[in-house]
Formats: C-alpha cells, sequence, structure tokens
C-alpha cells in the first residue's frame, strides 16, 4: 500500500496510509471480522480489499486527485449458513466507519416488501424500502424470489427496475446487497442483465470445512456461556463429519441447531435427576448429550 | 407578495442542503416527514394535497430530498411544504413546517371588508390566485392528481 500511496501523493508530499488506516478505525474491524468470522478467506479478502479501495479513494480526494465514487453495490452468494447476513451487516459497519455511507444502519429486504399485489403498488412499495435504507446498506435475502421468469403478470420485474433507478442515481446515498444461493443467483443475474452490470462485487461464500464448523460451535457455545469438554466436542466432531454428507445441510446454521438441540437434551438430562448437582453443571454440555442425536443413529436419515 | 408561512418564515428560502438539514432533525427526534403541495395558499387552507404518503422509519434525509425532487418536477409551479409530525403523547400535531418551494409569481392577497349589521366590519382575506380554476393558477398547466 505505501507503494501506490507515494505513486499517487504529489511529489514533495508525502502520505502516512498506515496512520490514515489506524485513525479509520478499519484494523478494529478487521480484525474483529477475522475474531468472530470464521473461514470466509476470499470473503474477508475482498472486504479488506473494499476498505482499501475507500481509503485510498479519501487520501487521493484529500491530495485533490479526481476520484469517482466507486460503485459497491455487492452480490452475496452462497449455500445457506454461509454468513451472509452476518457479512452483510458488519459490511453496513465497515462502510459507514469509511464514510462510504451516512448512517451505517441495515434493512434487510425479501420479496414480499418489495413487490406490490396490484397493479401500481409495487413501484411506491419499493422505493419507500429504497428510501429507509438511504444513508445505510440494503440487503435484499434470496434475492432471486424477485424475479419470476415463468410469469409474464408478476411485478417482480417493476421492483428490479425501480431499484435500477435508484441504484444509478442516488450511488451516494446506499448500497444494495442482493443475497441467496448460487446457482439460483446466478440465473437471476442472466435474466436481469442490467443488474449484473450494475453490481460491482460479486463475492462468493464458501461452505466451511469440519474443523472451521468446530470453531463456529466452540465460538457459539462460548457465547451463550456454555462448555463443551473434550469428548462433547470430540463427539460433536462426528456428529458434524456426519452431518455434512446429508442432504439439508446449512452450514453454521445446522451447527447452531445441533447445539440448541444439545441444550434441550442437556436440560432434560438435568431434570430427569433432580439431585443437587454442582453449579457448573448448568452450563457443561457432555457427550451423552450430543451423541443422542438422530444423526448417529441412522446416518442415512433425513 | 412573498408568502411567509410556518417555520423559518421570517428566513430567506431554504437551499437544499438547509432542507436536507432540517429534515435530518426531524428524523433524529423520530418524527415522520411529508411532503405536501397547492396551488390556494390562502393562510386557513390547512388540507394541502399530500405528496405520497408520510415517510416512516426513515434514518437519512436523502430519501426525503429524491421524493421532493420529484415533486418539485412534478408540480413546478405550486407551494410545496415539508412536515415534521410528533406523535409524542401529550403533543401528537405538526412539529414543524416548512415550504420549500414557491411559484416564480405571487399575486397575493387583498383584504376584504363586508359591512354586516349594525355597521359592524367583517374582514376577510381574498387571494387572487384562487380567482382561477384549480390546476391553472400560478401560470401552471398541469392539474394532474399526484401519484399514489
Amino acid at each position: 500500500m505505501t507503494s501506490e500511496a507515494t505513486v499517487i501523493a504529489p511529489p514533495d508530499e508525502r502520505v502516512d496510509v498506515g496512520a490514515e488506516y489506524r485513525a479509520a478505525g478499519l484494523s478494529d474491524i478487521l480484525e474483529e471480522l477475522d475474531r468472530e468470522l470464521v473461514g470466509l478467506t476470499p470473503v474477508k479478502t475482498r472486504i479488506r480489499e473494499i476498505a482499501s479501495l475507500l481509503l485510498i479513494a479519501r487520501l487521493r480526494e484529500r491530495a485533490g486527485k479526481t476520484t469517482d465514487q466507486p460503485t459497491l453495490h455487492m452480490s452475496f452468494t452462497g449455500h445457506p449458513g454461509t454468513g451472509k447476513t452476518t457479512v452483510a451487516r458488519r459490511m453496513a459497519a465497515i462502510l459507514h466507519r469509511l464514510g462510504y455511507v451516512r448512517k451505517g444502519h441495515l434493512v434487510t429486504a425479501g420479496r414480499d416488501d418489495l413487490v406490490g399485489q396490484y397493479v401500481g403498488h409495487t413501484a411506491p412499495k419499493t422505493r419507500e424500502v429504497l428510501k429507509r435504507a438511504m444513508g445505510g446498506v440494503l440487503f435484499i435475502d434470496e434475492a432471486y424470489y424477485l424475479y419470476r421468469a415463468d410469469s409474464e403478470r408478476d411485478y417482480g420485474s417493476e421492483a428490479i427496475e425501480t431499484m435500477l433507478q435508484v441504484m444509478e442515481n442516488q450511488r451516494d446515498d446506499l448500497v444494495v446487497i442482493f443475497a441467496g444461493y448460487g446457482e439460483q443467483m446466478d440465473a437471476f443475474f442472466q435474466a436481469n442483465p442490467g443488474l449484473r452490470s450494475r453490481v460491482a462485487h460479486h463475492i462468493e461464500f464458501p461452505n466451511f470445512t469440519v474443523d472451521e464448523l468446530m470453531s463456529i460451535a466452540a465460538l457459539m457455545v462460548r457465547q451463550q456461556q456454555y462448555e463443551l469438554d473434550d469428548e462433547a466436542r470430540a463427539a460433536l466432531h462426528d456428529y458434524l463429519t456426519l452431518r455434512i454428507a446429508q442432504p439439508y445441510f446449512a452450514n453454521a446454521r445446522s451447527v447452531r441447531n445441533a447445539i440448541d438441540r444439545a441444550k434441550l437434551r442437556h436440560a432434560s438430562r438435568l431434570v430427569a435427576n433432580p439431585a443437587p448437582i454442582p453449579a457448573r453443571e448448568l452450563s457443561r454440555i457432555d457427550a451423552a448429550d450430543i451423541r443422542a442425536s438422530r444423526v448417529f443413529r441412522d446416518p442415512t436419515a433425513e | 407578495m412573498r408568502l411567509t408561512q410556518g417555520t423559518f418564515s421570517f428566513l430567506p428560502d431554504l437551499d437544499d442542503s438547509e432542507i436536507s438539514a432540517q429534515v435530518q432533525y426531524c428524523l433524529d427526534h423520530g418524527w415522520p416527514v411529508s411532503i405536501e403541495h397547492t396551488d390556494d395558499p390562502h393562510p386557513r387552507n390547512v388540507y394541502w394535497e399530500m405528496w405520497g404518503t408520510p415517510m416512516f422509519d426513515l434514518r437519512d434525509p436523502a430519501g426525503v430530498l429524491a421524493e421532493l425532487a420529484a415533486c418539485r418536477k412534478t408540480f413546478p409551479g405550486r407551494y410545496i411544504k415539508i412536515i415534521g409530525y410528533d406523535r409524542a403523547y401529550h403533543r401528537q400535531t405538526t412539529a414543524l413546517s416548512f415550504l420549500v418551494q414557491r411559484p416564480s409569481h405571487e399575486p397575493g392577497f387583498r383584504l376584504e371588508r363586508q359591512e354586516s349589521d349594525d355597521r359592524r366590519v367583517r374582514y376577510t382575506l381574498h387571494s387572487y390566485a384562487s380567482e382561477k380554476p384549480h390546476g391553472s393558477r400560478y401560470g401552471e398547466s398541469n392539474g394532474s392528481a399526484p401519484r399514489g
């Protein structure tokens, strides 16, 4: 980054990119991202790149160079539970810290919020959501539902058109993030070429490996003030290895569900034996709580 | 005659950045902002036409400004005002309202005196603009209904 800075700065003046980087509080956010989001290397790389781009854009502006406000509309594609919503939330905070969006809030919208039910209902409805998101980030979950190729009378394309207009004309006022599962999103963008070209960043969320899922589980358990002993951890590892091969595996969401069910069994185990127990038993999930899952009983089921 | 009404009536017309700052003030207080327009600016005419519905849950004035731009484009020759409504219990009223557009020519008002019983005089205001039918005042050609 230093070499870039010397290229763009006036020859007699020096720009301390490192100091600016620290002043923007970027390192805090990015470190937090590293700490709290497991895996997702391509995503983090892209966020880092965007953050650097915006920082340099700001420095360029200060040095009197003309810089077009970069387009930051994004699409997040990936399987269920790979952290698209979580990252979108972070993204709003990062863009706010960088001064790209003024307020840094996240508005989540689905098809129901954008598409109307009768003629003339859609555009005002979409505009209302866009207005609410201005100054922040609009996150459109399951974006491919917006467009239905099989129905000509569907109002989804009207919503997309309305959005495109605002995305283009009020680029400084909001950032739109489209999210959805990979294949469907590809079809969605193919059907809406105008949209594809206006979305500058297409970010792919990879599936988690078992080890990453274990770290996620450890993070979740710690956040909920439970603990896993070594045996439980081994059991969870076995569980995830089996579960990952089964259908409807939803990455981090499946981990959360597994932990929730383990908590359920943990609670009923304690209630079943109403003898006085040490207080730390209240938070200790043991291997039996996890091994009782039906994933172990019939690995092909579900 | 330059029409003055509402908040800031004693100030010169606000420009867009000043309007934006006032809207931000409303949003910071949690007041929904709405846009209304009329070609009958009589001081007792409280029923201006609404430009869309009031805007709830906004965080940033950009949305209001975009609607204002659309309203100005549709009704270049009308009065437009921005209203912040405070719904708080015990207040429940317009907290602030100010003009954001006025026609280029404002013919103004005349004072009318009406002699009534016992030589008492009743006073009323007559707006020159309202002599023309609705939609053709202030040199405006269109009187189309606002969009929904």
